[in-house]
């Protein structure tokens, strides 16, 4: 008994020791990104924490929609807690305009492609636009609300974020609510 | 002349109050009786041991070169190997095209089991030791895949460690756990070389010696079937064996020079396989923002791969992804547990009636059908197809204690004829 | 059932063998002839001349923003039989030792600047794409005032590198023109009273306005085949060793199956004799 304990005991510092390291837990600092040169219609891939930040600069027409899909989608009104509280509406994100999401699919963290035009695509006859994973085929609409019956199981995570002023974002960072 | 015979004697002796020389050459070599008649497939064993020698020799030498301390270092460092060593890209060759050999003898080997019952009593163990050593080459390419540091090292990582995500409750930590780190990092990438250098390697060289003690503590099985140890002379020894040494020495030889002529030919013209052994997207650096436009695991897996894919529906209030993770899980372990499932009175296929023949036919068919989806890129029809491909690899084993007991078998002989 | 074996086995091996020619030639080339198909030509390690012009247009035209950071200059002039001098002389511009790395000074910071992305090494290019995309992408490139600067290209279309040999090529735009049409059979389409052509009125024809470049088409196509050629060497530049070795391997290999067939026919003739 005490000598299984022991054993139990030596293992600790093997399990341990693959905890991440003080070095892994320091890196992390937040980014801010220029928004002055984002087209409406486009998107950017900031690097925070080593992950891909889609920042997507959305139209009138990929706004309005939103709606027009929800019967399709896993989570239409962001249920589940993939964002922050003030993301958490029907574009997703502090200012309409502008949608940040953490790009790294739900499903097994590829990182999925933009396909914004509103086109029948081969993976989806009835495409809304918005971002197709090409490892396992999920589907996340403009704003990153995953459709129902692909891999993933939950929207794309939208990252703290905020507005240092119009035209620069901090991610990585929130507003003192 | 007879002095030296009469020392090396009294050497042998010395030697033999110490350690078992003679002992273990003649139960394993000089008098192990091996079934006079067998065939082609039972070379795959022997050419597996052949790969495994490859690998860990120019594994060495690799890691002789390579450099894991950084993440460009571990990209660069291949390229410094194949270009500015000295045949340096033959080590790598030879390295890169023993882990696809290796499976492909393996899977050949494993096929043999199926064939002719050789997991059935008295071989369980020696089936369940194969399987676990299956299962830890699995991960052992696995891992070897990530230290390239290419596209492909980099996402086939991630997604491999993420699927440990799909476990409720405890999947987030576990991943993190794993990588060390909040993503794939230099941190995952050392601790992959530590695992793929120093310890499933050690791991695996037990399990081989442990499945070589338990065959040959059982005997080696036959295409027929036959217990040969039922008919034996006055020593003991099967009447329809003959021994290991000399009498397969040669044959053995002749089948391992021929396997290492299309190794070689595969090696020094096919290096990359067309894609399948070395992947075009892994001859780029990994980008951690950028997924390549396809991505596929390497060919030995993909069977399994498009089993992870085909399942999209959660259960049990539980993500799709998890059942997909069981899924997968489940076609492994289920091998395991062969010697069970399996009623017939026979072993061999050759006394089987059609069910059996067919069940088996059908499993290849869904295997490589499997294997060749989880190549292509996603489609509905594709999925479906993986779907149905997964019911039949599964009904394979699931109907295996029906169709085994139910069908006619044919006589098996008392001996070869 | 040895036999049914085997032919599974024949069968799996040629199952992977058409596979692998599927990947082979599944490499993309954008929209390049409407169909994505990069241009079927075979590349030639042993052209000399073709490998040495190739790095002559790499040196002058690539070298400023892309590398090449894993290969050396001395190998190259080694296996292409480049006079160390003459190589000093016409290959190396910064006055790099013949041992050094086909590195440039660009940083990375100013590169993405630039470019958006910072220009990728072309050590192992064609074996992440192959040598026939590279070829194609030289020849698509096009003018375009959409893009910053003012070039798209069809095989990789919204890429980021300007069209640097357009002093080559000359200036080549999109146009309608009329083109060829192709029955279903493949055959060119030709009026069947006066042997015409039938064309049809196509709106993505790349044409290269004349006079605006220092080749002509051939000579540029060529140009162009230089530059993948080389390239293509770059990223194996061992290959012929590869194969030289190979071929010795493999006659051993022969060799020593033949000895060994003959060695057990006899042991086994012996065996059967004695028993």
């Amino acid at each position: 008994m005490v000598g299984a304990g022991g054993v139990a005991g030596a293992a600790i510092p093997f399990l341990v020791s693959w905890q991440p390291s003080a070095l892994a837990r320091a890196s992390g600092a937040p980014v801010s990104v220029d928004l002055t040169k984002l087209e409406p219609g486009t998107m950017l891939v900031a690097e925070w924490r080593g992950q891909p930040v889609f920042v997507i600069r959305q139209t009138e027409s990929s706004l309005g929609g939103l709606e027009k899909h929800r019967d399709r989608l896993a989570d239409p009104d962001s249920e589940q807690p993939d964002q922050p509280e003030y993301a958490r509406n029907s574009q997703r994100s502090l200012k309409p305009e502008f949608t940040v999401l953490v790009g790294i699919c739900t499903h097994l963290g590829c990182s999925p492609k933009p396909f914004f035009e509103v086109q029948p695509e081969p993976f989806d006859a009835q495409w809304q636009g918005g971002f197709f994973c090409p490892c396992h085929g999920s589907t996340f609409d403009m704003v990153g609300r995953v459709y129902a019956g692909v891999p993933a199981p939950t929207n794309l995570k939208v990252p703290p974020h905020r507005y240092l002023s119009d035209d620069v974002l901090v991610i990585g960072e929130e507003d003192a609510a | 002349m007879s002095a030296i015979a009469a020392w090396s004697r009294s050497a042998m002796d010395w030697l033999n109050d110490r350690l078992p020389v003679t002992h273990v050459w003649q139960r394993h070599m000089s008098k192990y009786p091996a079934p006079s008649r067998l065939n082609f497939w039972y070379y795959f064993g022997m050419f597996s041991m052949v790969v495994l020698v490859i690998q860990l020799v120019s594994g060495v030498w690799l890691l002789m070169s390579y450099n894991s301390s950084t993440v460009t270092g571990a990209f660069s460092s291949i390229e410094y190997i194949m270009r500015d060593v000295e045949l340096g890209w033959l080590l790598r060759y030879m390295h890169s095209t023993g882990a696809s050999a290796f499976f492909a003898v393996v899977y050949l080997h494993m096929l043999r089991g199926l064939l002719y019952g050789s997991y059935r009593r008295p071989r369980e163990l020696v089936w369940i030791i194969g399987m676990a050593i299956y299962v830890v080459l699995m991960a052992e390419g696995f891992l070897g895949y990530v230290l390239p540091w290419g596209q492909m090292s980099y996402w086939g990582a991630q997604v491999i460690v993420s699927l440990f995500g799909a476990i409720p409750v405890v999947g987030e930590d576990l991943v993190t756990w794993i990588r060390g780190d909040f993503l794939i990092s230099g941190i995952t990438l050392t601790r992959f070389t530590a695992l793929h250098v120093v310890l499933l390697p050690l791991v695996l060289i037990f399990l081989v010696f442990l499945h070589i003690v338990a065959l040959h503590e059982v005997g080696s099985g036959n295409p027929d079937g036959i217990d040969i140890k039922r008919h034996t002379d006055a020593d003991g020894v099967p009447l329809d064996s003959i021994p290991f040494y000399p009498y397969k020495v040669l044959p053995n030889l002749l089948a391992t020079a021929v396997f290492l002529l299309v190794f070689c030919v595969i090696m020094f013209f096919l290096p990359e396989a067309g894609g399948y052994f070395l992947e075009h997207a892994n001859f780029e650096e990994a980008n951690p923002l950028k997924t390549p436009e396809h991505i596929a695991p390497v060919w030995y897996y993909t069977p399994f791969y498009a089993m992870l894919r085909a399942v999209t529906y959660p259960l049990f209030g539980i993500d799709a992804k998890f059942w997909g993770l069981v899924v997968m899980a489940a076609a492994i372990a289920i091998l395991f547990i062969m010697p069970w499932l399996d009623r017939s009175p026979v072993a061999s296929i050759r006394y089987r009636s059609w069910p059996s023949k067919l069940a088996l036919g059908v499993f290849i068919v869904s295997f490589l059908l499997l294997g060749y989806l989880g190549v292509q890129p996603v489609t509905e029809l594709y999925s479906l197809l993986a779907r149905v491909g997964t019911v039949l690899y599964f009904s394979y084993f699931v109907l295996m204690p029906f169709y085994t007991s139910w069908e006619k078998v044919k006589p098996v002989p008392e001996r070869f004829e | 059932m040895m036999r049914a074996g085997l032919l599974l086995l024949l069968a799996a091996l040629t199952q992977l063998g058409a596979l692998s020619v599927h990947a082979a030639v599944s490499a993309p080339c954008g929209t390049w002839k409407g169909t994505g198909e990069c241009e079927d030509v075979s590349f030639d390690m042993s052209d000399r001349a073709s490998l040495q012009r190739g790095a002559a247009l790499f040196m002058n035209y690539c070298l400023g923003c892309h590398t090449t950071r894993y290969a050396r200059y001395e190998r190259f002039a080694e296996d292409v039989g480049v006079d160390i001098d003459l190589l000093k002389e016409h290959l190396i511009f910064d006055g790099s030792q013949p041992g050094s790395l086909i590195v440039n000074g660009m940083k990375v910071a100013d590169a993405k600047k630039w470019f958006g992305a910072p220009p990728p090494d072309l050590s192992l290019i064609t074996r992440a794409r192959s040598p026939q995309w590279l070829y194609t992408y030289l020849l698509a490139f096009y003018r375009d005032e959409t893009r910053p600067l003012g070039h798209n290209n069809r095989v990789f279309p919204n890429v980021g590198m300007p069209h640097v040999l357009e002093e080559l090529q000359g200036v080549q735009r999109q146009v309608c023109a009329p083109v060829r049409t192709y029955a279903e059979n493949g055959g060119v389409r030709r009026d069947p009273l006066t042997r015409e052509l039938i064309t049809e009125e196509s709106c993505d024809v790349l044409q290269v306005d004349a006079g605006t470049g220092m080749m002509g088409e051939t000579e540029y196509r060529q140009a162009a085949y230089d530059l993948a050629n080389y390239l293509h060497y770059t990223a194996e530049p061992y290959r012929s060793q590869r194969i030289s070795v190979g071929i010795y391997v493999v006659f051993y290999l022969l060799l020593l199956i033949v000895i060994l067939w003959m060695l057990n026919r006899e042991f086994q003739k012996d065996v059967a004799d004695k028993h």
